[in-house]
C-alpha cells in the first residue's frame, strides 16, 4: 500500500514533468507552388516567404528549446519538495519505520544533505481509533521515529521539529481501514532554506 | 409501612467513612431532625410531584426543577397533570390518594424563591429554605440558583444532594465549551483552535485544558468567561491537564524524543517536576484520587495503552486491572469518581471504546455502555453519574449515563462533543 502510493506519486509527478513540455515542433507550413507561370516577382517572394517561415520556425525552436530548459528546473525543484513533504506512513499503533516508510525517508536524505539551509518540521498524526490522548503521544512518537531515522543518517536533530496533531488533523475521513491507513503518519514541512533547492550530485 | 432515614453524604469524606457499615444507613429517629423522606419499602423511589410556581417565571422554575429531579434519577417525578387541588395548604389526603410520597413547594420571593419539602406520610414540612435567584429569569446565574434549588429539595428528600447545581466542560470544534447540567447555556471559553482535555479546578471556577499550536502543545487556565492565561508553553507535547484536587498543582503529560510522560507544575507555573517513570513509554492522562495520596494514567509501558495506578509521586505503579481477554488490548483514559471508590476508564471491545467502571474494593468490573462507541467517561460529583462522548445515536454527542439504572440522556445536541469533565458542585 505504502509503497504503490510512493509509486503513484512518482508517476503522478512524471506525469507532471511532461505536462510542463511544450509540445513537440511542427514544421512550419510552406506557401504551396503556385501552378500559374512563375514569373521572377513571383518566385522571389515565395523565396522570401519561405525564408521568413523558416526564420520564424528557427526562432520559435530557440525560444522553446529555452522554455524548456527553464520548466525543467522548476519542476525539479518541485520533484525535490515533493520528495521532501512525501508523508511517512506507519502500522497500527505503532511508531517503527515500516520498509516503505524507510524508501521515503531515504529519499529525503540526499537533498537535505545537499541543502544544508533545509528545515524541517515533521507532524506525527494517528488514525482515529485509540484514545484521543494516548494518540498525542502516539502522534509525536512516529515523528520522534521519523526524526532519529534521519538524524541516525547524518542529519542535524537541530534542523527538524517534531510536533503531534494525534487524531485531530486526518488525512482522509472516515472510518474504514483505507482512511486508517492515510492517516497514520508523519508529514514533513518544509520551514525554511526550501527557495533555492540544489539538486543532490 | 418502615420508616427509613437515609444518612446524608455531602462529602466524599463521609461516603468513605460509612462505606464499612454498607451505604444506606438506619438511623434512630431524633425529635426535630428530619435527614429524608418517609416512604414506603418495595415502591423504590419516591414519587415527587413539584407543586405549581406562581409568579412570571413560575412555569420555568417548575420545569427546570421537575427536570433536574428527574435528572437526579432518585426520585420519581410526578407529572404535571398530577390532580393535587390547588390550595393554599397541602391536602395530604388527597396527596397519599395519589400516591405522592412528597411534595416540592416554591414560593417566589423578591430575588430568590423558598422551597419548602413536605413529607406526605409524617402531614408535616419536612425542610424549607430560601435560594438567592440573581439576574433575572432564565439568566444563567438564574437557572444556576434553581438548580441549587433543585438540589436542595432532592438532598432533603433522599439524603444525597443532587448534581443539578453543576457544569459540565467538552470539546466541540476545536473549542473548549461550558454548559449546565441540564445542557442549557452552552458557552465557549476558548476560540476557534486547537483546544483539547479540559478538567475543572475544585472551586469549579476554572477550567485545565491543552492547546496544540503550530509549534508544539501549550497548557492554559481560564476562568469561565474566556480570560485564559498560559502555565506551560509550547514545547514539545504538552496535554491531558488536570487539577490535583487542592488546586495548588497541575499534573499533565509532556512528550519529547524519548517517550511521554507525567509531570507535575505549580497552578501559577514554574518549572515541571517529572512524576512518572515510564522509560521511554507513553504516559498521558493522569487523575489524581480525590485524596490526592493516588494516581489513575494511561501508559503504554507493557506494549500497549493501559490503565495503571500509581502513588501521587509516580512509585509504586500497577495494572488497574488484569486484562480478562486478549480483546481487551486497549484500556485508557481514567477518571477517579469523587467518592473514591471506583474508576472509570474506557476499554475496546470488538474495535469500539466502551465505558467501564472498576470498584477499587473489589476490583470488579462493570461495563456501563454497550451502544455504539462510548469514550472518554467523567464522573459527575454524586460518582453515580458519568458523561460520555456517545456514538449510539449515530453521531458522537455528550450523553449522561446513570450507571445504577443504565439511563442515558443526551445532554446536548453538539455533534462531535468529546473530552469532557465534570464540575464539582458549585456554590455559585
Amino acid at each position: 500500500m505504502n509503497r504503490s502510493t510512493v509509486l503513484a506519486g512518482l508517476t503522478l509527478m512524471s506525469l507532471g514533468l511532461g505536462a510542463c513540455r511544450k509540445k513537440p515542433l511542427e514544421v512550419a507550413p510552406v506557401p504551396t507552388t503556385p501552378t500559374a507561370a512563375p514569373g521572377t516577382e513571383a518566385m522571389d517572394a515565395q523565396r522570401a516567404a519561405r525564408e521568413r517561415a523558416r526564420a520564424d520556425s528557427l526562432a520559435r525552436a530557440h525560444a522553446d528549446s529555452l522554455a524548456r530548459a527553464a520548466s525543467a528546473t522548476a519542476a525539479e525543484a518541485a520533484n525535490l519538495r515533493a520528495v521532501l513533504e512525501a508523508p511517512v506512513y506507519f502500522d497500527y499503533d505503532a511508531s517503527d519505520v515500516t520498509d516503505a516508510g524507510r524508501t521515503a525517508l531515504d529519499a529525503k536524505l540526499p537533498i537535505l544533505r545537499s541543502n544544508g539551509a533545509l528545515r524541517l518540521r515533521i507532524s506525527g498524526h494517528t488514525d482515529s481509533r485509540g484514545s484521543d490522548e494516548y494518540n498525542l503521544a502516539l502522534g509525536l512518537r512516529r515523528a520522534a521515529s521519523a526524526r532519529k531515522y534521519l538524524s541516525d543518517r547524518g542529519i542535524a536533530v537541530g534542523r527538524i521539529d517534531v510536533v503531534s496533531f494525534g487524531e485531530e488533523r486526518p488525512a482522509a475521513s472516515g472510518d474504514d481501514e483505507s482512511a486508517y491507513t492515510r492517516n497514520r503518519r508523519a508529514e514533513f514541512e518544509i520551514l525554511s532554506g526550501g527557495d533555492a533547492l540544489k539538486v543532490p550530485r | 409501612m418502615s420508616i427509613r432515614f437515609r444518612f446524608p453524604l455531602f462529602r466524599a469524606f463521609a461516603l468513605l467513612l460509612c462505606a464499612p457499615l454498607g451505604g444506606w444507613v438506619v438511623l434512630q429517629a431524633q425529635p426535630g431532625v428530619r435527614l429524608g423522606l418517609i416512604y414506603g419499602e418495595g415502591g423504590g423511589r419516591p414519587g415527587i410531584y413539584v407543586a405549581p410556581v406562581s409568579g412570571a417565571a413560575g412555569d420555568s422554575i417548575r420545569t427546570i426543577v421537575m427536570r433536574d429531579l428527574d435528572f437526579g434519577d432518585r426520585v420519581t417525578v410526578l407529572p404535571k397533570a398530577t390532580a393535587l387541588p390547588a390550595s393554599a395548604t397541602i391536602d395530604y389526603n388527597a396527596a397519599t390518594r395519589l400516591g405522592i410520597n412528597g411534595i416540592v413547594q416554591i414560593v417566589p420571593t423578591s430575588g430568590g424563591a423558598t422551597v419548602i419539602v413536605h413529607d406526605v406520610a409524617a402531614r408535616q414540612v419536612l425542610q424549607r429554605g430560601t435560594v438567592a435567584l440573581p439576574g433575572g429569569a432564565n439568566a444563567a446565574p438564574w437557572r444556576m440558583g434553581v438548580h441549587r434549588l433543585s438540589d436542595l429539595a432532592e438532598e432533603w428528600i433522599t439524603g444525597v444532594r443532587g448534581i443539578a447545581a453543576t457544569r459540565i466542560a467538552y470539546v466541540a470544534d476545536g473549542r473548549i465549551w461550558v454548559t449546565d447540567s441540564d445542557g442549557a447555556t452552552a458557552v465557549p471559553i476558548t476560540q476557534p483552535g486547537r483546544a483539547l482535555s479540559p478538567s475543572f479546578h475544585p472551586s469549579g471556577q476554572s477550567v485545565v485544558y491543552a492547546s496544540l499550536e503550530p509549534a508544539g502543545s501549550a497548557i492554559y487556565v481560564s476562568d469561565l468567561r474566556g480570560a485564559a492565561r498560559r502555565v506551560v508553553a509550547p514545547s514539545g507535547l504538552n496535554i491531558s491537564p488536570v487539577f490535583t484536587p487542592d488546586g495548588s498543582g497541575i499534573a499533565f503529560a509532556h512528550g519529547d524524543d524519548f517517550g511521554t510522560e507525567l509531570y507535575l507544575v505549580s497552578a501559577g507555573g514554574g518549572s515541571p517536576r517529572r512524576i512518572s517513570i515510564g522509560r521511554g513509554s507513553d504516559n498521558t492522562s493522569p487523575v489524581f484520587s480525590p485524596d490526592g495520596r493516588r494516581l489513575a494514567f494511561t501508559s503504554g509501558r507493557s506494549g500497549h495503552p493501559d490503565v495503571y495506578i500509581a502513588d501521587e509521586d509516580g512509585t509504586n505503579a500497577d495494572l488497574l486491572a488484569a486484562l480478562s481477554s486478549a480483546a481487551q488490548a486497549y484500556r485508557s483514559s481514567p477518571d477517579w469518581s469523587p467518592d473514591g471508590r471506583a474508576i472509570a476508564f474506557q476499554s475496546q471491545l470488538g474495535g469500539r471504546f466502551q465505558a467501564m467502571v472498576i470498584t477499587l474494593r473489589d476490583r470488579v468490573v462493570k461495563q456501563v455502555t454497550s451502544e455504539g462507541a462510548n469514550e472518554d467517561p467523567a464522573w459527575a460529583p454524586d460518582s453515580r453519574h458519568l458523561v460520555v462522548s456517545s456514538s449510539r445515536s449515530g453521531v458522537r454527542q455528550l450523553w449522561v449515563l446513570d450507571i445504577e439504572t443504565g439511563r442515558a440522556r443526551q445532554l446536548a445536541r453538539v455533534a462531535g462533543a468529546r473530552l469532557s469533565a465534570w464540575s464539582p458542585r458549585l456554590a455559585n
